[in-house]
């Protein structure tokens, strides 16, 4: 069930009005069989890979929680004959069956995840590397369907898993809770990953009906639609026009191709999240903010602390950190330090760290070596700019320019172009492809495309740039609005009749400007895909 | 305070759904232009008197027999509830809507659709049921013709199918927008221009010649329908010689309409009788007859009539006679300015529509 679809506006609906009508206690149990109805939509077997993860979590994060206790009971029951060395030792060997439980369960999930995800990439990388080496056999593709937000759901349930181990998260006791946080059914498919604490604050709390909230959660939702339905949908026939003949579409047309998926995956993801985060602001329910004007970053560093924010303290949290200050790493970073001096052994953790992140990040983006080369290649790009920053604050400090507005613009486009660049192997079918590609910009001048008539030639009419272009402004407004704050917040404090003009415009340009219905490829959220 | 907000809410709520119903119609495709039968099932509605007879069916209908024809040498009233490529269990909804606004004493089936199964085309599916106004009728022959494409929502509020049409409005748009222009004769689409059929070949060999059994299951519905409404029913297959009419529908047709006892006459085996010389009566080489061609099949589907049932000639009556004056006076200006169109231009440039709208 596409949120664009018509059936999900209507089980939406159906859903806020049944929330509303039910006592208070009831309805966090509403939502869990509307997450679960949701679910079944993709295919009621899939409820399968939902309750697996939720049951294996819920029984371990209980393990978890019992050995705590135990080990609260006998130090208490023990305390006057126990020493502080015994007490150690206990704890020791209570933790150590803790992290068997947590290691057990994340090979569990984590297999689930890896079987669905990756096991026809690796037989295709196995099959290569049997026709390199003179093969002629070869393996069977295996004929599997990832289940629907497996990466999202799966991270966001680990990441409470891991909290509990590490005594942060208090294990929650009612299953059908725990199911309700691994399946609420907006951020299901596509985030944000949240965290424990965070989401359940409110999503188990008897919300009472707050006009406020629902009047500011439909802007969100309808600023959502406007994103992808208007925005993100309607550039993307130029975008796949461009990716999917890249002997045809080369030089000039690949900048044009980088710059409309930059706009697209904008306009789609962030769409996406707010219809997501607009739709529990319905229900009463807070949600992390996944972005912060990304596009305005100056950095490839800061890039990445305002796009899909969760995802990234997710890598931080639980992959960076714990391979920073891991045994084997620390065994590395002293033996470095020795023999190859202090800096290097200071900072060889957080490269490798820094390495394996984003290898897993782009490992987890997509199953293939488009997505692993994209990922390692921001990694060493952050990496890079991490080593050139005393050359940057020598050349802001030489030239007086760190806060010139030109200087700073110049920084947003510079930050803007490389990150496009490095989504070209988002978009290519191959590595190679994308390289020769990105070859192509410098290589092949046919920069006259953009003033002879060509760009009408994508797919996309003079009408569909109008609307984009009045579309991109309007985010572009938007997010400089933001700068003071939530747009929403100020526009409430404006007269009524304009807040409402502004969501009657906002609902007509949906419903005018859409790309949707027959026509148009009814399209999933990028992120969906994930 | 509250109970301002409260009004100013409910004001709003009003103004955003009275605009979003201009904006719909604004939207709706107007058919002004051209694919002019895309505004006919519509036209019904404009009708201020009961018919003596309806034709139901597709193009073979509404392109073929002329009710004014049918007045004028018959005084029998007559209306074309007809469509593009209009599917079996379209007419069988459409002939019960037209069975809940009158009781016509005979109903006229053309019989090309039986060659449709399934659910065909979205563009034809909207030309036959976008014009239906809501009923129960309606809401079940959207249900059996939608694609798989289609979505019952867009057929409730067109405004979700049609709303990338901002981009090619025309001044048409505005000017028809609550009422359509004035294009047709009591369900006939009027063409005066000739393309000559030329030899007509074979039809392609087919995989199964048999019917669909959801096409027998409308037939008998038919079939059911007017015996309940004791309206004769009358199977047609219009002399048009494209689409191929295979001997082998042919013989399926005979043998229901024999079985059901229904009436059956393929025109295409009486051309001679009728007079049609597919050189001068038709405008598409024998697809569709032309306003000559029309009459003739009218003239001789009415002496049919006239001698197998018992219908009145209402010609003395005055307020039918009025009534069908002025339609004949609208018939006799397209058909006038249409040769003039054909004179001036050498073709056909607007059909002779006139810039009037159906409440003119």
């Amino acid at each position: 069930m596409l949120f664009t679809s018509y059936n999900f506006i209507l089980f939406l609906v159906i859903v806020f009005i049944l929330y509303y009508c039910i006592p208070k206690k009831f309805r966090w149990i509403l939502l869990l069989f509307a997450s679960y109805f949701f679910y079944a939509q993709a295919g009621v077997e899939l409820l399968l890979f939902l309750l697996s993860t939720t049951v294996s979590t819920y029984i371990v994060s209980l393990q978890l929680l019992r050995l705590s206790g135990t080990q609260k009971a006998y130090i208490a029951k023990n305390k006057t004959v126990l020493n502080k060395e015994a007490k150690k030792a206990y704890k020791s060997k209570i933790k150590k069956k803790q992290w068997k439980w947590l290691l057990a369960c994340l090979f569990f999930n984590f297999g689930v995840l890896a079987i669905f995800k990756y096991t026809n990439f690796t037989i295709a990388n196995i099959n290569s590397l049997i026709t390199a080496f003179g093969g002629t056999k070869q393996l069977n593709f295996l004929n599997l369907v990832l289940p629907m937000g497996i990466s999202f759901y799966m991270f966001q349930t680990m990441g409470y898993l891991i909290d509990v181990y590490r005594g942060t998260v208090q294990a929650e006791r009612n299953i059908g809770k725990l199911a309700l946080f691994v399946s609420f059914f907006p951020q299901l498919v596509q985030g944000p990953i949240s965290r424990y604490n965070d989401l359940s604050r409110t999503l188990f709390e008897k919300q009472a009906f707050n006009s406020s909230n629902v009047w500011f959660g439909l802007q969100r939702i309808l600023w959502g639609y406007l994103k992808k339905m208007v925005i993100a949908d309607r550039i993307l026939p130029a975008v796949n026009t461009i990716i999917n003949a890249p002997e045809d579409y080369q030089g000039a047309y690949v900048l044009a191709g980088m710059i409309f998926y930059a706009i697209e995956l904008y306009a789609d993801f962030t769409g996406g999240i707010d219809i997501v985060i607009g739709i529990g602001q319905i229900f009463g329910i807070e949600m992390t903010e996944n972005f912060n004007r990304p596009y305005f970053s100056k950095n490839i560093t800061e890039y990445w602390r305002r796009w899909h924010i969760t995802m990234g303290t997710w890598f931080k949290d639980y992959l960076f950190y714990p391979i920073s200050i891991c045994k084997p790493m620390r065994k590395l970073s002293k033996w470095s330090r020795n023999h190859l001096g202090e800096a290097v052994g200071r900072k060889l953790p957080v490269y490798i760290s820094t390495l394996v992140v984003w290898f897993v990040t782009g490992l987890w983006h997509g199953a293939s070596w488009n997505f692993i080369t994209w990922g390692v290649f921001n990694g060493v790009i952050i990496l890079l700019s991490g080593e050139c920053a005393p050359l940057y604050q020598w050349f802001h400090k030489r030239f007086r320019v760190e806060n010139k507005i030109w200087y700073s613009a110049f920084q947003i486009l510079r930050t803007f172009l490389l990150m496009s660049s490095l989504r070209l192997f988002d978009c290519y079918r191959d590595v190679k492809t994308a390289f020769s590609m990105f070859g192509t910009l410098f290589t092949k001048w046919n920069y006259e495309v953009f003033f002879n008539g060509s760009m009408l030639e994508l797919g996309i009419s003079t009408a569909d740039y109008m609307v984009l272009l009045l579309g991109v402004l309007l985010l572009l407004l938007v997010s400089l609005r933001q700068r003071k704050g939530s747009v929403r917040q100020q526009m409430a404090e404006k007269p009524i009749t304009v807040n409402l003009l502004a969501v009657y415009l906002l609902f007509m340009a949906i419903i005018i400007l859409g790309a949707y219905g027959i026509g148009y490829d009814a399209s999933q959220f990028i992120y969906n895909q994930f | 305070m509250k109970r301002k907000k409260r009004i100013i809410g409910i004001v709003a709520v009003l103004l955003c759904i009275a605009s979003l119903y201009l904006v719909q119609k604004l939207l709706m495709p107007k058919y002004s232009a051209d694919i002019f039968e895309g505004a006919l099932i519509e036209d019904y509605y404009n009708e201020t008197t009961e018919h003596q007879v309806v034709f139901i069916g597709d193009c073979e209908v509404y392109e073929n027999f002329s009710p004014i024809t049918l007045w004028e040498e018959y005084g029998i009233t007559s209306y074309i509830r007809g469509s593009a490529q209009q599917l079996i269990w379209q007419s069988y909804y459409l002939m019960e809507e037209t069975l809940s606004y009158e009781k016509p004493d005979v109903i006229v089936f053309n019989v090309l659709s039986m060659q449709y199964g399934e659910p065909q085309n979205e563009a034809y599916n909207r030309m036959t049921l976008d014009g239906m106004k809501w009923s129960g009728s309606k809401i079940k022959s959207i249900f059996d013709s939608m694609t798989e494409e289609e979505s019952f929502v867009e057929y409730l509020f067109p405004l979700f199918r049609y709303h990338s049409r901002w981009s090619e409005l025309t001044a048409d748009d505005v000017t028809y927008m609550f009422s359509k222009k004035r294009m047709f004769h009591s369900g006939y689409l009027m063409r005066v221009d000739k393309k000559a059929a030329g030899s007509v070949p074979e039809g392609k060999i087919l995989d199964n010649y048999q019917f669909d059994d959801s096409c027998y299951e409308y037939l008998d519905k038919m079939v059911a329908l007017c015996e309940e409404q004791d309206v004769q029913l009358v199977f047609i297959k219009a002399p048009s010689l494209y689409p191929y009419w295979y001997d082998e529908w042919e013989a399926q047709i005979e043998s229901y309409a024999k079985e059901k006892g229904v009436p059956y006459v393929n025109y295409l085996e009486e051309i001679e009788e009728i007079g049609l010389d597919f050189s001068q009566d038709t405008y598409d080489g024998g697809l569709h007859l032309n306003l000559s061609g029309a009459e003739k099949l009218t003239r001789y589907f009415g002496n049919w009539l006239k001698e197998n049932y018992d219908l009145t000639d209402y010609r003395e009556n005055e307020e039918l006679a009025k009534i069908w004056s002025e339609k004949k006076d609208f018939y006799d200006e397209m058909k006038e300015d249409q040769y003039r169109e054909l004179d001036e231009f050498g073709y056909l440039k607007s059909y002779g529509a006139r810039e009037v709208t159906n409440e003119d």
